[in-house]
Protein backbone atom coordinates (compact mmCIF):
# COMPACT_ATOMS: atom_id res chain seq x y z
CA UNK A 1 0.00 0.00 0.00
CA UNK A 2 1.29 3.42 -1.05
CA UNK A 3 0.74 6.89 0.56
CA UNK A 4 1.18 9.35 -2.35
CA UNK A 5 -0.77 12.76 -2.28
CA UNK A 6 -3.66 13.11 -4.20
CA UNK A 7 -4.59 15.91 -6.15
CA UNK A 8 -8.38 17.02 -4.54
CA UNK A 9 -9.76 16.75 -1.23
CA UNK A 10 -9.89 13.50 0.64
CA UNK A 11 -12.49 12.66 3.50
CA UNK A 12 -12.90 10.42 6.15
CA UNK A 13 -16.04 8.43 5.51
CA UNK A 14 -17.95 6.07 8.00
CA UNK A 15 -20.21 3.71 6.53
CA UNK A 16 -22.85 1.60 7.92
CA UNK A 17 -23.32 -1.96 7.07
CA UNK A 18 -24.85 -5.01 8.03
CA UNK A 19 -21.49 -5.76 10.19
CA UNK A 20 -21.00 -2.47 11.66
CA UNK A 21 -19.96 0.71 10.85
CA UNK A 22 -16.70 0.44 8.70
CA UNK A 23 -14.26 3.63 7.65
CA UNK A 24 -12.62 4.76 4.27
CA UNK A 25 -11.28 7.34 2.15
CA UNK A 26 -13.28 9.33 0.03
CA UNK A 27 -11.04 11.30 -2.80
CA UNK A 28 -12.86 13.25 -4.71
CA UNK A 29 -11.09 15.91 -7.53
CA UNK A 30 -11.04 19.94 -6.32
CA UNK A 31 -12.89 20.93 -8.95
CA UNK A 32 -15.54 18.79 -8.42
CA UNK A 33 -15.53 20.24 -4.70
CA UNK A 34 -15.92 23.11 -6.14
CA UNK A 35 -18.13 23.78 -8.59
CA UNK A 36 -21.00 20.62 -7.47
CA UNK A 37 -24.08 21.88 -5.99
CA UNK A 38 -24.64 20.42 -2.23
CA UNK A 39 -26.99 18.40 -2.45
CA UNK A 40 -28.33 17.59 0.97
CA UNK A 41 -30.73 14.04 0.94
CA UNK A 42 -33.22 13.48 2.51
CA UNK A 43 -32.54 11.23 5.72
CA UNK A 44 -35.53 11.39 7.54
CA UNK A 45 -36.61 8.21 7.35
CA UNK A 46 -33.69 6.26 7.98
CA UNK A 47 -33.27 8.20 10.88
CA UNK A 48 -36.67 7.17 12.27
CA UNK A 49 -36.25 3.55 11.75
CA UNK A 50 -33.00 4.42 14.04
CA UNK A 51 -34.33 6.33 16.82
CA UNK A 52 -35.68 3.74 19.59
CA UNK A 53 -39.84 2.38 19.82
CA UNK A 54 -41.62 1.68 22.25
CA UNK A 55 -44.16 -1.19 22.91
CA UNK A 56 -46.97 -0.42 25.16
CA UNK A 57 -50.13 -2.74 26.64
CA UNK A 58 -53.02 -0.60 27.59
CA UNK A 59 -55.87 -2.04 29.78
CA UNK A 60 -58.89 -3.49 28.52
CA UNK A 61 -60.76 -4.69 31.34
CA UNK A 62 -61.98 -7.59 29.03
CA UNK A 63 -58.86 -9.35 28.43
CA UNK A 64 -58.47 -11.67 31.44
CA UNK A 65 -55.16 -10.85 33.65
CA UNK A 66 -54.10 -14.61 33.22
CA UNK A 67 -54.71 -14.57 29.75
CA UNK A 68 -52.55 -10.87 29.58
CA UNK A 69 -49.29 -12.72 31.60
CA UNK A 70 -49.87 -15.80 28.96
CA UNK A 71 -49.43 -13.51 25.93
CA UNK A 72 -46.69 -11.64 27.31
CA UNK A 73 -44.89 -15.05 28.35
CA UNK A 74 -45.32 -16.25 24.86
CA UNK A 75 -44.58 -13.37 22.55
CA UNK A 76 -41.56 -11.95 24.71
CA UNK A 77 -40.38 -15.19 26.20
CA UNK A 78 -40.97 -13.42 29.47
CA UNK A 79 -40.65 -15.80 32.80
CA UNK A 80 -43.89 -15.92 34.92
CA UNK A 81 -42.95 -13.08 37.21
CA UNK A 82 -42.30 -10.82 34.59
CA UNK A 83 -45.11 -11.48 32.91
CA UNK A 84 -47.04 -10.85 35.95
CA UNK A 85 -44.98 -7.49 37.10
CA UNK A 86 -46.06 -5.93 33.44
CA UNK A 87 -49.34 -7.18 33.50
CA UNK A 88 -50.57 -5.96 37.02
CA UNK A 89 -48.81 -2.93 35.72
CA UNK A 90 -51.23 -2.48 32.38
CA UNK A 91 -54.06 -3.25 35.04
CA UNK A 92 -53.18 -0.67 37.83
CA UNK A 93 -51.71 2.17 35.78
CA UNK A 94 -53.83 1.41 32.50
CA UNK A 95 -50.41 0.61 30.05
CA UNK A 96 -47.08 -0.87 30.63
CA UNK A 97 -44.19 -0.55 28.48
CA UNK A 98 -43.16 -4.05 27.77
CA UNK A 99 -40.57 -3.56 24.79
CA UNK A 100 -38.37 -0.66 23.26
CA UNK A 101 -35.91 -0.88 19.98
CA UNK A 102 -36.05 -0.72 16.33
CA UNK A 103 -39.47 0.42 14.82
CA UNK A 104 -39.32 -2.49 12.74
CA UNK A 105 -39.20 -5.05 15.23
CA UNK A 106 -41.58 -2.91 17.77
CA UNK A 107 -44.52 -3.62 14.81
CA UNK A 108 -43.94 -6.62 15.00
CA UNK A 109 -44.67 -7.10 18.46
CA UNK A 110 -47.23 -5.49 18.11
CA UNK A 111 -48.61 -7.01 15.78
CA UNK A 112 -48.20 -9.97 17.41
CA UNK A 113 -50.07 -8.83 20.04
CA UNK A 114 -53.14 -7.34 18.38
CA UNK A 115 -53.22 -11.29 17.06
CA UNK A 116 -53.77 -12.49 20.94
CA UNK A 117 -56.33 -9.55 20.91
CA UNK A 118 -54.38 -7.17 23.18
CA UNK A 119 -54.69 -3.45 23.05
CA UNK A 120 -50.82 -2.43 22.10
CA UNK A 121 -49.24 0.40 20.42
CA UNK A 122 -45.70 1.81 19.35
CA UNK A 123 -44.38 5.14 20.06
CA UNK A 124 -41.23 6.73 19.42
CA UNK A 125 -39.08 7.31 22.46
CA UNK A 126 -38.92 11.01 23.13
CA UNK B 1 -71.90 -28.90 33.69
CA UNK B 2 -68.24 -30.51 34.79
CA UNK B 3 -65.06 -29.35 33.53
CA UNK B 4 -61.57 -31.51 33.78
CA UNK B 5 -59.07 -32.57 31.93
CA UNK B 6 -59.25 -36.29 30.24
CA UNK B 7 -55.86 -37.08 28.15
CA UNK B 8 -55.22 -35.14 25.20
CA UNK B 9 -58.98 -33.38 25.90
CA UNK B 10 -60.78 -30.89 27.81
CA UNK B 11 -63.87 -32.08 28.62
CA UNK B 12 -67.05 -30.08 29.47
CA UNK B 13 -69.77 -32.95 30.92
CA UNK B 14 -72.99 -32.88 31.80
CA UNK B 15 -73.91 -29.78 29.74
CA UNK B 16 -77.40 -28.85 29.79
CA UNK B 17 -79.08 -27.51 26.66
CA UNK B 18 -78.69 -23.69 27.96
CA UNK B 19 -75.17 -23.56 28.37
CA UNK B 20 -75.30 -25.90 25.19
CA UNK B 21 -76.32 -23.70 23.01
CA UNK B 22 -74.33 -20.59 24.58
CA UNK B 23 -71.10 -22.62 23.52
CA UNK B 24 -72.84 -22.94 19.92
CA UNK B 25 -73.08 -19.56 20.01
CA UNK B 26 -69.78 -18.74 19.85
CA UNK B 27 -68.30 -18.68 16.36
CA UNK B 28 -71.28 -16.42 16.27
CA UNK B 29 -70.33 -14.26 18.19
CA UNK B 30 -67.33 -12.96 16.85
CA UNK B 31 -69.40 -11.52 13.86
CA UNK B 32 -69.22 -7.34 14.38
CA UNK B 33 -71.95 -7.71 12.34
CA UNK B 34 -70.28 -4.42 11.60
CA UNK B 35 -70.64 -2.54 14.39
CA UNK B 36 -68.02 -0.09 14.70
CA UNK B 37 -67.07 -0.32 18.03
CA UNK B 38 -66.58 -3.95 17.91
CA UNK B 39 -64.59 -3.22 14.55
CA UNK B 40 -62.57 -0.73 16.09
CA UNK B 41 -61.88 -3.12 19.80
CA UNK B 42 -60.65 -6.20 17.00
CA UNK B 43 -58.51 -4.13 14.61
CA UNK B 44 -57.30 -1.37 17.22
CA UNK B 45 -54.77 1.33 15.82
CA UNK B 46 -51.14 0.72 16.30
CA UNK B 47 -50.50 3.80 16.69
CA UNK B 48 -51.29 7.53 15.96
CA UNK B 49 -49.63 8.60 13.16
CA UNK B 50 -51.72 8.08 9.86
CA UNK B 51 -49.53 6.99 7.80
CA UNK B 52 -48.89 4.13 9.76
CA UNK B 53 -52.60 3.28 11.11
CA UNK B 54 -53.20 3.10 6.81
CA UNK B 55 -50.03 1.04 6.71
CA UNK B 56 -51.70 -1.42 8.87
CA UNK B 57 -55.06 -1.52 7.88
CA UNK B 58 -53.56 -2.22 4.24
CA UNK B 59 -51.03 -4.87 4.97
CA UNK B 60 -51.50 -6.09 8.72
CA UNK B 61 -55.19 -6.06 9.10
CA UNK B 62 -55.79 -9.15 6.05
CA UNK B 63 -53.40 -11.32 7.90
CA UNK B 64 -55.20 -10.58 11.62
CA UNK B 65 -58.57 -11.28 9.61
CA UNK B 66 -57.22 -14.60 8.29
CA UNK B 67 -55.38 -15.83 11.95
CA UNK B 68 -58.86 -14.82 13.65
CA UNK B 69 -60.97 -16.84 10.84
CA UNK B 70 -58.73 -19.94 10.87
CA UNK B 71 -59.32 -19.65 15.21
CA UNK B 72 -63.20 -19.56 14.87
CA UNK B 73 -63.24 -22.08 11.55
CA UNK B 74 -60.99 -24.99 14.49
CA UNK B 75 -63.82 -24.07 17.42
CA UNK B 76 -66.92 -24.25 15.04
CA UNK B 77 -65.08 -28.16 14.03
CA UNK B 78 -64.72 -28.56 17.59
CA UNK B 79 -68.28 -28.03 18.56
CA UNK B 80 -69.82 -29.70 15.57
CA UNK B 81 -70.73 -32.71 18.51
CA UNK B 82 -73.32 -30.31 19.85
CA UNK B 83 -74.93 -29.83 16.51
CA UNK B 84 -77.88 -31.72 15.85
CA UNK B 85 -78.28 -34.41 18.81
CA UNK B 86 -80.89 -36.41 18.30
CA UNK B 87 -81.73 -35.20 22.39
CA UNK B 88 -81.80 -31.95 22.02
CA UNK B 89 -82.86 -31.39 25.61
CA UNK B 90 -80.60 -34.09 27.36
CA UNK B 91 -77.30 -33.22 28.58
CA UNK B 92 -74.28 -33.92 26.80
CA UNK B 93 -70.93 -33.55 26.38
CA UNK B 94 -68.03 -31.57 24.74
CA UNK B 95 -64.31 -32.71 24.18
CA UNK B 96 -61.92 -29.70 22.99
CA UNK B 97 -58.83 -31.47 21.86
CA UNK B 98 -55.80 -29.91 23.92
CA UNK B 99 -53.62 -29.14 20.68
CA UNK B 100 -56.86 -26.81 19.40
CA UNK B 101 -56.82 -24.96 23.31
CA UNK B 102 -54.88 -22.21 21.73
CA UNK B 103 -57.38 -21.26 19.06
CA UNK B 104 -60.33 -21.60 21.70
CA UNK B 105 -57.98 -18.90 23.89
CA UNK B 106 -58.69 -16.86 20.69
CA UNK B 107 -62.06 -17.39 19.53
CA UNK B 108 -63.27 -16.85 22.90
CA UNK B 109 -61.49 -13.69 23.43
CA UNK B 110 -62.90 -12.57 20.14
CA UNK B 111 -66.39 -13.57 21.23
CA UNK B 112 -65.96 -12.04 24.32
CA UNK B 113 -64.63 -8.25 23.27
CA UNK B 114 -66.85 -8.46 20.64
CA UNK B 115 -69.91 -8.73 23.11
CA UNK B 116 -68.84 -6.20 25.29
CA UNK B 117 -67.87 -4.09 22.79
CA UNK B 118 -71.49 -4.20 21.29
CA UNK B 119 -73.36 -3.47 24.67
CA UNK B 120 -70.35 -1.26 25.93
CA UNK B 121 -70.31 -3.07 29.51
CA UNK B 122 -68.70 -1.34 31.75
CA UNK B 123 -65.35 -2.32 34.29
CA UNK B 124 -67.68 -2.47 36.88
CA UNK B 125 -70.10 -4.47 35.23
CA UNK B 126 -67.29 -6.99 34.15
CA UNK B 127 -66.30 -7.71 37.86
CA UNK B 128 -69.93 -7.96 38.90
CA UNK B 129 -69.65 -11.90 38.94
CA UNK B 130 -72.63 -12.40 41.67
CA UNK B 131 -75.01 -10.45 39.25
CA UNK B 132 -78.62 -11.09 39.86
CA UNK B 133 -80.86 -13.30 37.69
CA UNK B 134 -80.79 -13.16 33.43
CA UNK B 135 -83.79 -10.31 33.18
CA UNK B 136 -83.00 -8.64 29.60
CA UNK B 137 -80.41 -9.25 26.87
CA UNK B 138 -77.89 -7.43 28.18
CA UNK B 139 -77.77 -9.47 30.82
CA UNK B 140 -77.73 -12.40 28.83
CA UNK B 141 -74.93 -11.35 27.02
CA UNK B 142 -72.90 -10.19 30.08
CA UNK B 143 -73.35 -14.13 31.12
CA UNK B 144 -71.96 -15.09 28.52
CA UNK B 145 -68.84 -12.82 28.63
CA UNK B 146 -68.35 -13.93 31.89
CA UNK B 147 -69.12 -17.76 30.99
CA UNK B 148 -66.67 -17.66 27.73
CA UNK B 149 -64.08 -15.74 30.61
CA UNK B 150 -64.81 -19.10 32.76
CA UNK B 151 -63.90 -21.34 29.49
CA UNK B 152 -60.32 -19.30 28.97
CA UNK B 153 -59.53 -19.31 32.65
CA UNK B 154 -59.54 -23.16 32.43
CA UNK B 155 -58.09 -23.70 29.63
CA UNK B 156 -55.34 -21.42 30.93
CA UNK B 157 -54.92 -23.41 33.94
CA UNK B 158 -54.36 -26.72 31.46
CA UNK B 159 -51.82 -25.12 29.37
CA UNK B 160 -49.82 -24.01 32.55
CA UNK B 161 -50.19 -27.18 33.96
CA UNK B 162 -48.60 -28.85 30.84
CA UNK B 163 -46.13 -26.62 30.43
CA UNK B 164 -45.23 -26.97 34.21
CA UNK B 165 -45.22 -30.78 33.88
CA UNK B 166 -42.95 -30.61 31.24
CA UNK B 167 -40.35 -28.32 32.53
Amino acid sequence: MSCEPVAGAAELVLMRNNSGVSAGLLVRPKAAIADAPTIEHETKEKQDLDLPWQVIVHNDPVNLMSYVTMVFQKVFGFTREKAETHMLEVHRQGRSIVWSGMRERAELYVQQLHGYLLLATLERVN
Amino acid sequence: MEIRRQGDALELSELDPFLAELLRQIPDSTDTDGAKSAEERIFSAPANEKELRDEWKAYVQPELRRLFRTATETVSADLKPLNGSSKPFANCTLRIPVKNAEAWLNTLNQARLVIASKYGFTEAELSDHYRSPIGSRRDLSLFQVNFYGFLQEFILQEMHADEASSA
